[in-house]
């Protein structure tokens, strides 16, 4: 399999031919902070935290291809401030509640909070006005915490090939939009993926709420991370 | 309703329900509708097949389309910084008194809409604006009064026009009070041409003997990026594939560029000539112009060039006479985006998307426009293109420094005697140029843009080349009574604005830094608000995405380098915080209703 040779902060590391950066890392044990890439869709490169640095330029590592004889730095102190500010941004651009959340406890965003040890952002918030869609059958919208990851675009596709999720407006004002008549026609199954496949609260599937209790979900034993770190 | 039905079926079916002309529909509908309501975009796709969410996106992605109702006349006044040095605000007073209306709304008969809109390439004449898609330019309150008079009148947009500019904008089919303005012309762009002559002297050679002298002229992207024009058709040449486009960038948005607007006027043989020369070099077959929705003035015009160069037979079945080279050429229109000057974002756009820019690899020259090997140019850079095939990559070498070999042409606007276009040889100096355009006074000089950077005094000796300050072409002086920061803010509010919210360090840490910068020109920053400052900027520059992102901080950071005594002088010195909350203001208006005096002792 190791037909390329690179480095991550100095550790030998292989990779196929064709892996991305993040991808690469996570087959050698090193983990690179992610959360709008999920393994198996086409990488967007929109939350950057996923950011590494290679030949003195700043560079995604979910949408960059690992080159032979590549030196990465993964977890200097300048990168992992820069990465800290990026879930302090998506903190103080939405309206993040989490004692009243129903993924509290399955959130990547919080989770990545908890391990960056961000008490409070260094940014002010910006309290966004942002709409809640409560009228669609299957599927809850709260756009107060979309974090923009567009996993949503990517996966949750109607059976003839027409897109549920989209954006919509730029800048600042850039949201996540739901088409509702689609999200209707939804199966059980693709309404629950569009919950799961959400890193944090902002799709949530009605009818089934906490089914599993705050203190039992997937980051309340065992920190983001730790299962690509710990192997 | 059964009309916006019959609207919305008569314009897709204009474009046979192609999504790749998603924007040619919308735009269609919103000129029969004066808006794309809810209603409209469920009916777009509901006949286009795709989803109400995907045609929303674009709706709200590009300035000129609009969900609301733009009003039987939509007038877009340009705000941006030099048309408020030129007194924009004044002239909008105007618009409002004789509209009677604010902007941001149409006036109750829905007649007039005011709305503002970012640079729309007039910065030579400014205030300008587009009504209708035609262009005023140095307006005044009396112009105001007259159009505004006419409009109410209901003549059409295109009749109000009194005056008319120089050159080919007198033309029939422009027929436009824009001036040109060449200032200075040089010997690459501006000297005699004779049109068809570069393509056929190109179709005699093998394209590998074009990209060669392209290489030997050591030609570098006009856009500001300034990648090897040589090197970028190699690439798309050698890129395995059929079917390659090549593609013009027309959408120059930096604030402060209008240099395309005179090539499209004065010289769009040259430039498409160029394009042809260059579809010879890659393998292309077709052509694409993407002109800016700002530019939609000069479509007819174009168009016609265009019918007239296959009349002539330097484009079609044959181009230049080459027995087997057929190469033709489109114009796709842009709806007012800044990001679209990116050229994967275009590339978005031209294929009926939101212009987001795409992430890299696959590089344009891989794949590209329709999926497909592509190359995309700067107007600029086609025109220098055949000017080298007809002198030669050596001679062209000749001219400019090491790195930056040529002419360059210039934009110049702001507080200067001679605003308008001058093409340069690379290596020019900041105060030789102030001496020609007559802004010797200036104070700073910002050198391509917003996203450029912005120059005090003691680097006037510095020379525009890619090796010292480059620019894709936006040199915006600067006088002694201006307020910098109030540039800076204009800059800020834009780069938010034009953001495409892909990423988070541009999406947010643009608001973020135009929020810190209005904390501190509000006099409550202190020392520490300066240095978050410079880190943010850095984090934005070195995380986004894009060269949007990746340039957009530069207004801040370059003035809080070269002007740091402006800040320093708004700031509360010696102090570690300072409260932006104003208790006196924040309880102003119950105490007139109490009918008491504010109390805010202690706070």
């Amino acid at each position: 399999m190791s037909d390329i040779k690179f480095t991550i902060d100095g550790k030998e590391c292989t990779a196929k031919s064709g892996q991305t950066i993040v991808e690469a890392a996570k087959a050698n044990g090193i983990y690179i902070p992610v959360l709008c890439h999920f393994d198996g869709l086409k990488p967007a490169g929109t939350c950057r935290i996923c950011t590494v640095k290679t030949g003195g330029r700043f560079m995604a590592g979910c949408t960059t291809p690992v080159a032979e004889g590549m030196r990465i730095d993964n977890m200097t102190p300048e990168i992992e401030d820069m990465r800290k500010q990026i879930i302090e941004m998506l903190f103080v651009e939405g309206n993040h509640m989490c004692p009243v959340c129903e993924k509290s406890g399955n959130c990547e965003l919080q989770a990545l909070a908890y391990r960056y040890k961000m008490m409070v952002p260094r940014f002010p918030f910006l309290w966004p006005k942002r709409e809640v869609v409560a009228n669609a059958p299957k599927l809850y919208l709260d756009k107060n915490r979309c974090v923009q990851c567009l996993r949503c675009v990517r996966e949750i596709i109607t059976t003839d090939g027409k897109n549920v999720f989209a954006v919509k407006e730029r800048g600042g004002k850039t949201t996540i939009n739901m088409d509702e008549k689609l999200a209707a026609g939804l199966s059980d199954d693709m309404a629950m993926r569009a919950m799961d496949i959400c890193p944090v609260g902002c799709i949530i599937r009605k009818e089934v709420g906490y089914k599993v209790p705050i203190g039992q979900r997937k980051f309340d034993s065992k920190p983001i991370g730790s299962e690509i770190e710990g192997r | 309703m059964g009309n916006m039905s019959e609207v919305v079926k008569k314009c897709v079916n204009n474009y046979q329900k192609d999504p790749a002309r998603m924007l040619d529909v919308i735009r269609d509908v919103q000129a029969e509708l004066g808006q794309v309501s809810d209603a409209a975009i469920s009916e777009i796709a509901g006949q286009m097949n795709v989803s109400s969410v995907d045609v929303e996106g674009v709706v709200t992605f590009y300035h000129f389309f609009s969900k609301d109702p733009v009003g039987q006349y939509s007038v877009y006044l340009n705000n941006s910084a030099v048309s408020v040095m030129m007194g924009c605000y004044e002239i909008a007073k105007a618009f409002e008194k004789e509209a009677g209306c604010k902007f941001g709304e149409v006036s109750s008969d829905g007649k007039i809409g005011l709305h503002y809109t970012a640079d729309i390439g007039m910065n030579d004449q400014e205030p300008a604006a587009i009504i209708n898609g035609v262009i005023f330019t140095s307006l005044t309150a009396d112009k105001v009064k007259a159009i505004v008079a006419d409009m109410k009148s209901g003549k059409a947009a295109r009749d109000i026009v009194k005056e008319f500019g120089d050159g080919k904008n007198q033309s029939e089919l422009i027929k436009s009070m824009v001036k040109n303005n060449i200032q200075k012309k040089g010997a690459v762009l501006f000297a005699p041409f004779s049109p068809g002559s570069a393509l056929n002297k190109a179709v005699s050679m093998t394209p590998d003997e074009v990209i060669e002298q392209m290489k030997i002229s050591n030609l570098r992207g006009r856009g500001g990026a300034g990648f090897p024009t040589g090197m970028k058709w190699d690439y798309t040449r050698q890129s395995p594939g059929e079917k390659k486009y090549i593609v013009c960038n027309g959408d120059e948005g930096e604030p402060g560029t209008f240099k395309d607007r005179v090539i499209f006027t004065e010289i769009p043989e040259m430039m498409f000539e160029g394009m042809a020369i260059g579809g010879y070099a890659i393998g292309a077959d077709e052509g694409l112009l993407y002109l800016r929705g700002e530019y939609m003035y000069l479509k007819t015009y174009l168009e016609d060039v265009l019918s007239k160069m296959r009349q002539a037979g330097t484009l079609g079945k044959n181009a230049g006479g080459k027995q087997g080279f057929n190469f033709d050429i489109k114009i796709k229109m842009g709806a007012g985006a800044y990001v679209c000057g990116e050229e994967s974002a275009l590339i978005e756009s031209a294929e009926g998307k939101r212009g987001e820019p795409r992430n890299r690899p696959p590089f344009p020259a891989q794949r590209g426009y329709m999926g497909k090997p592509t190359s995309v140019n700067n107007v600029e850079s086609f025109c220098s293109a055949s000017r080298i095939i007809l002198e030669g990559g050596e001679w062209f070498a000749k001219m400019g420094t090491a790195q930056s070999r040529g002419t360059k042409l210039l934009s110049v606007s702001g507080d200067c005697k001679k605003p308008g276009i001058y093409e340069i040889e690379f290596g020019t100096t900041i105060q030789t140029l102030l001496e020609e355009c007559e802004g010797r006074t200036a104070k700073a000089v910002q050198v391509g843009g917003p996203s450029g950077s912005c120059v005090d005094k003691t680097k006037f000796g510095q020379r525009i080349c890619y090796d010292d300050l480059a620019t894709g072409g936006s040199i915006i002086v600067i006088g002694q009574d201006r307020d910098i920061l109030q540039v800076v803010h204009n800059f800020m509010e834009f780069f938010e604005e034009e953001s495409c919210g892909w990423c988070t360090p541009c999406r947010v840490g643009n608001q973020l830094l135009l929020h810190k910068l209005e904390k501190v020109m509000h006099g409550h920053g202190t020392e520490a608000d300066l240095k978050d400052m410079e880190q943010w900027c850095v984090t934005v520059k070195s995380m986004s995405r894009c060269g949007l992102g990746q340039t957009s901080p530069n207004p801040i950071y370059t003035t809080l380098k070269n002007f740091r005594g402006i800040y320093e002088a708004k700031i509360q010195k010696g102090k570690d915080f300072v409260s932006e909350f104003d208790m006196a203001a924040a309880v102003k208006d119950s105490c007139a209703v109490a009918g008491r005096k504010p109390n805010v002792e202690g706070h």
